[in-house]
């Protein structure tokens, strides 16, 4: 198996992701969306690992990181899903227009 | 050769469980198709001899899409995908952005030369990962307990429904807390 392959299951994850996190407008499917993406990172961390660098360990705490960054993102995402819905009755984005920058 | 049947399996497998999670109905089944995406992108990382954090992955997501499910179910108005529904925006336009994206980066993976390295792997990885972060690598150790916690303490204060400053007044000057029911004996 190649470096190649690896990367480009990552870079197929990582589209699937966008698309989800871009297209959804329920707030938990963008955060699925998001997650697919993070996977993807850690598909490629993993593989610049043992293709580029074995020997060293720092492919493997990026991938951690990774790990780590998905974890925050689900807690910190639940958590402002609860808020929003708690205070304003919204689960979809399109409703909550108004937290955007104005123009 | 088997390593790259099982590969190719897994990666097809991951991808369209994937693509399911925002095709299927319920938002239940999109929940599960997001695991079982990511019990097959753990296979390719388990190839590569990551025995620790292949695992870790398959564990973590197990768990956090069981929570999801709950989640899911409190704030879907349709978890079970009785009736079809479509709740996107802007298909077009991010199926455009998201497929260019995929094509940028499969010519960057397919164009640049990447650089080989012919270091063999240490027998044992997982050994290898925890000297480095509780040695070299130990300030990203410490800098994850970190965010780890305020993300705990943050979590929870979102999640609360009354704070301090509902109790006690947006300057907290209020002398008596204002609780629907009042705390203590005697009441």
């Amino acid at each position: 198996m190649i470096l190649e392959l690896f990367l480009l299951l990552a870079a197929a994850l990582f589209a699937v992701g966008l698309f989800g996190a871009l297209s959804q407008q329920s707030i938990v499917m963008i955060m699925m969306g998001l997650e697919l993406m993070i996977n993807a990172i850690i598909v490629a961390a993993a593989a610049f690992w043992f293709y580029t660098s074995a020997d060293r360990p720092d492919g493997q705490v990026l991938v951690l990181v990774a790990i780590t960054a998905m974890a925050v993102e689900m807690a910190m995402g639940f958590a402002v899903t609860t808020a929003i819905f708690r205070s304003r009755d919204v689960d979809v984005v399109d409703s909550a227009g108004d937290l955007k920058d104005a123009p | 050769m088997a390593e790259l049947v099982v590969f190719a399996i897994c990666a097809a497998s991951a991808v369209a469980s994937g693509i399911a999670v925002f095709v299927v109905d319920s938002m239940a089944r999109a929940t599960f198709a997001l695991l079982a995406s990511f019990v097959f992108t753990a296979v390719p990382i388990l190839l590569l001899g990551l025995s620790y954090l292949g695992v870790l992955v398959v564990l973590m997501m197990v768990m956090e899409m069981m929570i999801m499910v709950i989640f899911m179910v409190m704030y879907m108005m349709n978890p079970a995908g009785l009736m079809p529904m479509t709740m996107v925006h802007n298909k077009a336009g991010a199926l455009a952005i998201s497929v260019g994206t995929f094509v940028a980066l499969a010519a960057g993976v397919l164009l640049v030369p990447w650089p080989t390295s012919t270091a063999a792997p240490p027998a044992d990885p997982t050994l290898a990962l925890g000297e480095a972060i509780m040695g070299e690598k130990m300030l990203v150790m410490m800098l994850v307990g970190m965010v780890l916690f305020a993300t705990m303490v943050a979590s929870i204060v979102l999640a609360t429904h009354r704070g301090r400053y509902a109790r006690y007044g947006d300057d907290l000057r209020r002398k008596h807390p204002d609780d629907p029911i009042r705390g203590g004996v005697g009441r």
